[in-house]
Formats: C-alpha cells, sequence, structure tokens
C-alpha cells in the first residue's frame, strides 16, 4: 500500500517538476532521432555533431562565454569595492544615495537599461571617439554595468554577518590596512565574491534583451543566436546547445558550492 | 561638644571616620609613590558621538605593571575609552601618552598596545598557530624565532596542542586562552581586555580570572581590563576606575572602592550598602553633626570640604559590618537599634536580613553562619538588636 504523501512534500514534488520538466524534456529531446522537435525517435547523438558543424552557434557560444567571463571578473572587482564601501564607510556623504543607485539596476526593467545604455554608447562616440561603433565592447560594458549591482550586494550581505572586530584585530597586531584588505577582509570575502562571480557570469551569458539594445552588426551572443533561430522554428540542435549549456553551469555550480563550503568548514587538524 | 539642636531623640556623641587610611608607600603600590611616572596617562579625554559625549572629560594614570580594571555598566564608557587607547577611536579632546609618547595621530598598527577582543575576534580560516603567529609575522620576525615565540606562548596558556586546529574546532574557554595568546604574544607595552571573561560561564570564568591574574604576573605586561562585573574587577586588579555616565566617580584600589566609596553610586554598584540621608545640623572646628531621621539619630562626624550647615548628606554602612543578635548586646559603646526580622536569605556560609526599623526604615545586615544548627536563631518576624562601630561608616557625595 503506497503511503500518503504529506503536504509540504507533495507541493515540494510539483515545485521541482514545474522547475525542472521542461529542462529534462529539452535535455531528453537533444538525443533525439527524429528532426521533428516534438516528436521522439530513438535516442541518438546526431543533433550534436550537426551542433558542433554549425560554426555560427559555436561562434555565438564561444562569444558568449568570452563576454561572460570578461564581465564577470570586472564586476566582481567593482561590486566588491561597492560593496565593502557601502559597508564599512557608513556616514560618508551620499551614503543613501549611492546605495540606492547601486541597487537601481536590480529593479529597473532591462528595456530602459539597454535603451540607456545604448543612448550613453552613441553620445560617448561622438564626443570622444570610443567605444567606436556597437560590439563585443559595448556588450561587456552593459553586462559589468548591470552585474555589479547583485555582487556589490551579495558582498556587502557576507560583511553584514561578520564579526567586524575581525579587522580591527589584524590592525592591533601590527598590519597595515592593506594588508588587513588581503589577510583578513579578502579571504573572508572569498565565499560572497565567488558566489558574486558565478551570479554576474551567469546574468552576462543569458542576457537577450540589454544585448541586443547594445550590439552591432557581427557580434552575436548564444542567447541572441538561439532566439533568432527559434524565430524560424525549433530545431532539435538548439535542444543539444541548450543541454551543453545545462551541464556547463551544473559543473560550475557544483565545484563553487564545493569551494565555499570548504572554505568554511576547516579541515580536520592533520 | 554637642551643639546641635536636639531635633531628634540623641543617643551618643561618636565620631565618623570617611578618610581613607593612608597606605604605606612602597614596592607594588606605584600610584602612592610620587617619584614614579605614571606609565599611561590619560589626560582630559572625552569622545563625542554626535551630541553624545560617551567618554567625558577623564584623567586617569595607570602605571607600569598593574593590573587596572575599568569597571562599569553597559552604556558607561568603558568599552569607548578602551577604543581610544587602542587607537581605534580619536578622541575628542584630551590626549593619551603611553610611555611618554603622545598617541595623537597614530594609528592601532604603530602603538605598542594589543587589545584581546570581546567577541575573541580569532581568524576563521587560520589555524590557532596562525592565528598567534599573525602579529609577529607584521613584524618581520624570522620564521624560526616566531615558532618558538608561539609554542612559548601556546605552552604558556596551557594550548600546546591546538595549534594546528582552527577557532570553529574550540570550546569557549580554548578561544579565550588563544584570543589571550594572541594578545601577548608580541609583548605589547599595555594589553587592552575587553570583558575578557565575559563569554565563559560562572565555573569557568572563576578559574580562568587567577589564570589571568597569573598570566599578567608572568608576562608583566601592563593590563587595563574592562569588565560590568564587580566581583572580576575586585579579585583581579591592582586598582579599579568606577565608571559611570563617561566618568569615573572614584579610582582606587579595590579596598578604598568597596571600604571608602566616595559618591553613592560607587557605593551601590559595587557590592550592597545601607544609606541614610541627614541634614547637616551644625558645623564646629573639625566635626559637624548629623541627624538622620530614618535611623532616629544624630551623630557627629568629621566635616568635609564644601560641606555647610543645612546640607543633605549620605550616611551608610555595609551589611557585614553590623551585629545582629536577638539579645541586647552586653557591651555596645554605639547605637543600638532594635527591630524586627522582615524577610532573610540563607547562603550556606552567610544569612542575608532585612531588618525592619521602628521609624520604617529597612537595614540590610548580613552574618556569618559560624555555628552549625539546624534550627535558624533569628528567624522570620523575630525581634532583634543591631549596632555597627560607626567608624565603619562612610559619608558619600551624591
Amino acid at each position: 500500500m503506497m503511503k500518503r504523501l504529506s503536504f509540504p512534500l507533495t507541493v515540494l514534488i510539483f515545485g521541482y517538476a514545474f522547475l525542472y520538466i521542461p529542462i529534462f524534456s529539452m535535455i531528453a529531446y537533444s538525443f533525439n532521432k527524429s528532426s521533428l522537435a516534438t516528436t521522439w525517435g530513438g535516442f541518438s547523438l546526431r543533433w550534436y555533431g550537426v551542433l558542433f558543424e554549425n560554426s555560427q552557434a559555436f561562434d555565438a557560444l564561444m562569444l558568449s562565454i568570452r563576454i561572460a567571463l570578461v564581465s564577470a571578473t570586472f564586476a566582481t572587482a567593482l561590486g566588491t569595492c561597492a560593496g565593502i564601501a557601502l559597508y564599512r564607510f557608513r556616514s560618508f556623504r551620499g551614503r543613501r544615495l549611492f546605495s540606492g543607485m547601486i541597487a537601481a539596476p536590480l529593479v529597473m526593467p532591462e528595456v530602459i537599461t539597454g535603451l540607456s545604455l545604448l543612448l550613453f554608447f552613441i553620445s560617448l562616440e561622438n564626443l570622444i571617439g570610443w567605444p567606436a561603433g556597437r560590439g563585443v565592447d559595448t556588450i561587456t560594458i552593459a553586462h559589468i554595468t548591470f552585474s555589479m549591482a547583485f555582487v556589490a550586494i551579495v558582498v556587502q550581505a557576507r560583511l553584514a554577518g561578520q564579526d567586524n572586530s575581525l579587522e580591527e584585530a589584524a590592525q592591533d597586531l601590527g598590519a597595515r590596512p592593506f594588508r588587513v584588505l588581503v589577510d583578513i577582509t579578502l579571504p573572508l570575502l572569498a565565499p560572497a565574491m565567488i558566489a558574486g562571480w558565478l551570479l554576474a557570469f551567469t546574468l552576462s551569458f543569458d542576457d537577450l534583451v540589454i544585448s541586443s539594445f547594445v550590439s552591432g552588426p557581427g557580434a552575436n551572443t548564444l542567447p541572441m543566436y538561439i532566439f533568432s533561430k527559434v524565430k524560424l522554428g525549433v530545431k532539435p540542435d538548439i535542444n543539444a546547445l541548450a543541454t551543453i549549456i545545462v551541464a556547463l553551469v551544473t559543473i560550475g555550480v557544483v565545484v563553487a558550492m564545493r569551494l565555499m563550503t570548504r572554505k568554511d568548514g576547516g579541515k580536520k587538524p592533520g | 561638644m554637642n551643639d546641635s539642636g536636639n531635633v531628634y531623640k540623641q543617643h551618643e556623641t561618636i565620631a565618623v571616620n570617611t578618610e581613607a587610611k593612608s597606605a604605606p608607600i612602597g614596592h607594588g603600590r606605584p600610584w602612592m609613590d610620587p617619584t614614579i611616572e605614571p606609565f599611561i596617562r590619560v589626560e582630559g579625554v572625552s569622545k563625542h558621538f554626535g551630541d553624545f559625549a560617551a567618554v567625558d572629560r577623564v584623567d586617569l594614570d595607570i602605571y607600569q605593571g598593574e593590573l587596572f580594571s575599568i569597571l562599569g555598566g553597559s552604556g558607561s564608557g568603558k568599552t569607548t575609552l578602551l577604543r581610544v587607547l587602542a587607537g581605534f577611536e580619536e578622541p575628542s579632546t584630551g590626549r593619551v601618552v603611553i610611555d611618554g609618547v603622545d598617541m595623537a595621530g597614530i594609528p592601532p598598527h604603530r602603538r605598542p598596545v594589543n587589545m584581546m577582543f570581546q567577541s575573541y575576534a580569532l581568524f576563521p580560516h587560520m589555524t590557532v598557530a596562525k592565528n598567534i603567529a599573525y602579529g609577529l609575522k607584521r613584524d618581520g620576525m624570522r620564521k624560526a624565532v616566531i615558532s618558538e615565540r608561539v609554542a612559548d606562548v601556546l605552552d604558556l596558556v596551557q594550548m600546546s596542542d591546538f595549534g594546528p586546529r582552527k577557532p570553529a574546532q574550540l570550546s569557549g574557554g580554548q578561544r579565550q586562552r588563544v584570543a589571550l595568546a594572541r594578545a601577548i604574544v608580541k609583548r605589547p607595552k599595555v594589553l587592552l581586555l575587553d570583558e575578557p571573561l565575559g563569554a565563559l560561564d560562572k565555573k569557568l570564568r572563576e578559574s580562568t580570572q587567577f589564570e589571568l591574574a597569573n598570566i599578567q604576573y608572568k608576562s608583566g605586561i601592563t593590563f587595563i581590563v574592562v569588565t560590568h562585573d564587580q566581583e572580576e574587577a575586585m579579585t583581579l586588579s591592582t586598582r579599579i576606575a568606577v565608571m559611570d555616565q563617561g566618568r569615573f566617580p572614584q579610582v582606587g584600589t579595590p579596598t578604598e572602592i568597596y571600604e571608602y566609596p566616595e559618591t553613592r553610586f560607587t557605593a551601590d554598584f559595587i557590592g550592597t550598602i545601607n544609606s541614610f540621608e541627614g541634614s547637616v545640623e551644625s558645623v564646629s572646628g573639625s566635626e559637624m553633626s548629623v541627624s538622620l531621621p530614618a535611623l532616629d539619630m544624630t551623630l557627629q562626624v568629621p566635616v568635609k570640604n564644601g560641606i555647610s550647615n543645612g546640607d543633605t548628606v549620605c550616611l551608610a554602612v555595609r551589611p557585614e559590618k553590623i551585629w545582629i543578635s536577638t539579645s541586647p548586646p552586653e557591651t555596645a559603646d554605639t547605637a543600638v537599634l532594635t527591630g524586627t526580622v522582615e524577610d532573610q536569605g540563607y547562603f550556606g556560609n552567610l544569612s542575608l536580613y532585612r531588618v525592619r526599623l521602628e521609624t520604617g526604615e529597612i537595614i540590610q545586615v548580613s552574618a556569618q553562619n559560624r555555628e552549625r544548627q539546624s534550627e535558624r536563631m533569628i528567624d522570620w518576624d523575630a525581634t532583634v538588636h543591631i549596632h555597627w562601630d560607626i567608624a565603619s561608616m562612610v559619608l558619600l557625595k551624591e
């Protein structure tokens, strides 16, 4: 006789089903022999082969990874600075304004962000001749702009949960401010910075709206490529592409999680 | 001799000793010796946060090798003063001089002081040994010297086996020792301790108290301890500064603070005291007579500066200075008061009685339980006689 499922468990199962069934069905269909995206024709790796011969898709993937790597790194650096500044210097002039401004991109409609960035880039080009046209550079800058806000908030949250006296203790033991930053602040912030970097990477990697606004001819990110393809009908090779992305993201998240938990747990004495 | 208006029933003409007996000048009491320069001078230091003065124009001289306590309740400004000494806060006025050097503008990492934080502030990502070595590394010492010093100090705090552990793997008491080790390993001129025993449970606190004093003695470092625990301050310190609302109502040895409190705050804050308000009836020569309505008597006490006829003063006596008995004392050369026991507490080694006098005043009396008996001699509602040596009373400022 089957045991009755408790209410919370039922809710949990529905929730997970809602989140993951579309993804799993997409993964399943990426191994579909049939060229019709919605009918099962047996197992095959055919579409992965097709995908690797499709240089357009591959270029888009590489471009997206490149942009995500660069923008996530810059966003982490800038976002960490902003997060520390917001937390540490509690009472500098305009702190409230600054902290409101750093959070604005979180709630700003992407269409607005995209449009304003596009106008900004155009007028900047008219003024100083840089950036020349729209393309990879402008997409990268745009991605840094909106993802650093997320990093700043993650870093700030981590600092808020941390004992202030750690830094004072280091100072008290003779460390100059820069040493305190290197020895104490940054190591303790590492988990937050890694989490922020991953978040920034993901945000950049799947951004479609803002990228479309600030992109120029020849600079097609993966989401832009997929979106343009889907307009002509879903082909199974897109499923294969998406499956690869899911695999990469999963590996990345698992690795990052392990790094983060190891940081705090501490090894047993050897 | 007695020329007071006899408003209240006059029992006796008795002198009250309000002056601290001067202690002999000599070894171990550098504050009594005018030829010794103070090691730390706090001169007119204030610290304002907005309109609020956390520390309000305080002066303090602390001598080398002292274990000096700053005792106060929460919000008294004691931690702020400690942070001023450590350099985490710039004083709003005044200056701090340590070993002849004015500390103005000197950042924490260049001061000859180390601090043990209330939260211990151990670096969670470093092992115990690395935590302790951190300060030495900043001084650019050689590795061999560092590991030797770390081993020595771990030995001193009895934590030799714990070097490779992370702070998260230690108990509260062990963390406290590591924090202490890290703070003294640099052999600072002054060690500042913020509630060093605050996070430990009662039993551990008592044993650690003596260890702390022992380590202070062995290392010879001047300790400045901030605490809210009067017992801790009494047992540990060479001297205590009582702090209240950013000021020091009194600075002195534990005995001075306890036996000769100067203000009502100090007297109440440390131990318990029976205090009685009275008015000055007359001043003549070096004596004045004070009438105490609560006791229904008038006492002759030495004059204090600035007190004149008609002033309100406060006389006080500690509960353990009072004798209590069920039968009238035979040879009492002092006033004997009669009352009933309203409440009593039995603590095993001693008992505390609350005695209501005929005037309605309640006096606390504590007595050693010297004899073993299954029944109490003095019980609720018993009529008792109490008296005390008038010389054990103190005159308190408001």
